[in-house]
């Protein structure tokens, strides 16, 4: 792996029992881009974010990050890994008994030795990155879901990770909300210099902010390419999916009988 | 075949079972395992204790003064037949002391306290807070699961305790106060039939038995509970069902330990 690539799959496969849920993956972050990984739901972008992630690991091939393979790292070894990793979660999961303030203070004072006072001015700048700095005191369920997302976001960047996960950051979100994460998305990663990864079928948003894509569909990649060469795609996947069309290779009816038997006209 | 099928489905219930079983002890190993933070940062544990034990207060206090009362009421009427109404608070405070403090105490402590550990856990699992944890490089046993752990152990014994000190007490207002046992009798024939070692030593170390044994079950079930809400529902139930039943069954064998044969 070259020193310019945060992380790199190669040929990863993945099967729930005996059920594959990736094939053949290979995937390049280099540092400092923004990359998305998009596809209908259950095609196993999250899946692919957990291995990542290091909480699943592959049947085949392998993920490797900052030059090490993710799977073959015993405990201690994967929680260091993590420690250099941010995910943001779907919902936030921001720790419901805490309050915004000690959310984002959370990794500080379990991973390192800083004074109080330090803590406090690292928590406000955080929070000032994210635009909440006035909702130190609230707790997360006084908060709007954008809120309670930026706070997350807060969070995750808590420590400068140099690789970010995004897991559908965008999932319902109002369109205000939905502009101020992207954004917040797009100029953390450039401020910390990170390489950060999207998992999103939110393809209008993502578009504007991220330097590349891929496109999934069934566990394998089907596209990938820059936001212009996915927007110019003549694919028919990636059209039907960028235009919203109902029907296309991912059919409108779920696979069924004959449907004249299932009214019982003969 | 419908005999198969229901022997197979009997099978898989046992091996469920014995697997779930298997899964607590090493769940329980693990917390002790990584109970070292937990210690180190006790505050952890004195949060925990405020919402396990101190939470759980009122329904210790009102429960024991009842149960107390009643017994002071059935036990006079009982010993009033033998002309030994003196004996009131003999039997008030081994009753208690020995059996009713540390039983009943538990089964309030698993309905109270743990069911809301239960739901708390299954709900921080749902709502991808647990993973949160992982990905930050903590360990939610450590962080989660030990001091929660520690805080029901420490309760349990102190809310046992309590119940018998105040369901003595609702046998002295019964008993003295209310029907007119002779005060003097009530609490000097207390105070030389009660042995610290075989009554009140052995009644604490039920009440920690107990501690244990619902805490881990009520961590256990809210760690494996499905992200749903029928999940997190279904393992509470299962929280306070199982800690009831095992905390009747450890009674007797306890009992039997302590007590059988003499």
């Amino acid at each position: 792996m070259s020193s310019n690539v945060s992380a790199e799959i190669i040929e990863l496969n993945f099967a729930y029992d005996k059920r594959p849920v990736l094939q053949g993956i290979n995937m390049r972050f280099p540092k400092g881009k923004l990359i998305a990984i998009m596809g209908l739901s259950g095609c196993g972008k999250t899946t692919l974010l957990r291995h990542i992630g290091g909480a699943l690991k592959p049947t085949k091939g392998c993920v490797k990050v900052a030059g090490q393979v993710i799977h073959e790292l015993d405990s201690a070894g994967l929680y260091a890994m993590r420690r250099k990793m941010g995910m943001l979660f779907q919902f936030g999961a921001l720790f419901t008994d805490m309050s915004v303030y000690d959310n984002v203070a959370f990794q500080m004072r379990e991973h390192t030795e800083l004074p109080e006072e330090l803590i406090h001015d690292l928590v406000m700048m955080k929070l000032n990155a994210v635009g909440l700095r006035g909702t130190q005191n609230l707790m997360p369920a006084e908060l709007s879901g954008g809120m309670a997302r930026r706070v997350a976001l807060a969070r995750t960047v808590a420590l400068d990770p140099m690789l970010i996960m995004y897991d559908e950051p965008f999932a319902g979100l109002d369109p205000i909300s939905l502009t101020v994460v992207g954004n917040l998305i797009r100029s953390l990663n450039d401020a910390l210099g990170a390489t950060s990864i999207i998992v999103t079928h939110d393809i209008q948003e993502s578009l504007k902010i991220v330097d590349y894509v891929y496109f999934m569909s069934n566990g394998v990649i089907e596209a990938e390419g820059t936001p212009e060469e996915i927007r110019a795609s003549s694919k028919e996947f990636v059209h039907q999916f960028v235009h919203g069309e109902m029907d296309g290779p991912v059919p409108f009816h779920y696979p069924g009988g004959d449907y004249r038997q299932d009214l019982n006209l003969g | 075949m419908p005999v198969a099928k229901t022997i197979k489905g009997i099978g898989n219930r046992v091996i469920n079972a014995v697997w779930r079983i298997g899964m607590a002890t090493r769940f329980f190993f693990l917390t002790l395992l990584y109970s070292g933070s937990s210690f180190r940062r006790f505050h952890l544990i004195i949060k925990e204790l405020f919402s396990t034990g101190v939470m759980s207060l009122i329904i210790i206090i009102v429960a024991g003064l009842f149960v107390g009362m009643v017994l002071g009421l059935q036990g006079y009427e009982t010993l009033k037949r033998y002309g030994s109404e003196s004996a009131l608070g003999v039997m008030v405070a081994l009753g208690l002391v020995r059996e009713l403090g540390p039983v009943v105490a538990a089964l309030l402590f698993a309905s109270r306290a743990g069911s809301a550990m239960t739901a708390e856990i299954g709900l921080m699992k749902a709502t991808e807070q647990i993973s949160a944890m992982e990905m930050m490089a903590v360990n939610p046993i450590a962080r989660i699961i030990a001091p929660r752990f520690w805080a029901g152990v420490i309760s349990m014994p102190l809310l046992a305790a309590l119940f018998s000190a105040v369901g003595i007490f609702g046998g002295y207002f019964v008993g003295v106060v209310q029907i007119g046992v002779d005060e003097g009798s009530f609490w000097s024939q207390m105070q030389a039939a009660v042995d610290f070692r075989e009554d009140i030593l052995n009644g604490v170390i039920k009440s920690l038995v107990f501690g244990v044994a619902v805490t881990v079950i009520a961590l256990y079930e809210g760690y494996d509970a499905p992200p749903t809400a029928e999940g997190v529902s279904g393992a509470t139930t299962r929280t306070v069902v199982t800690s009831s039943l095992v905390i009747l069954m450890l009674d007797f064998v306890l009992t039997a330990m302590m007590f059988g044969g003499k």
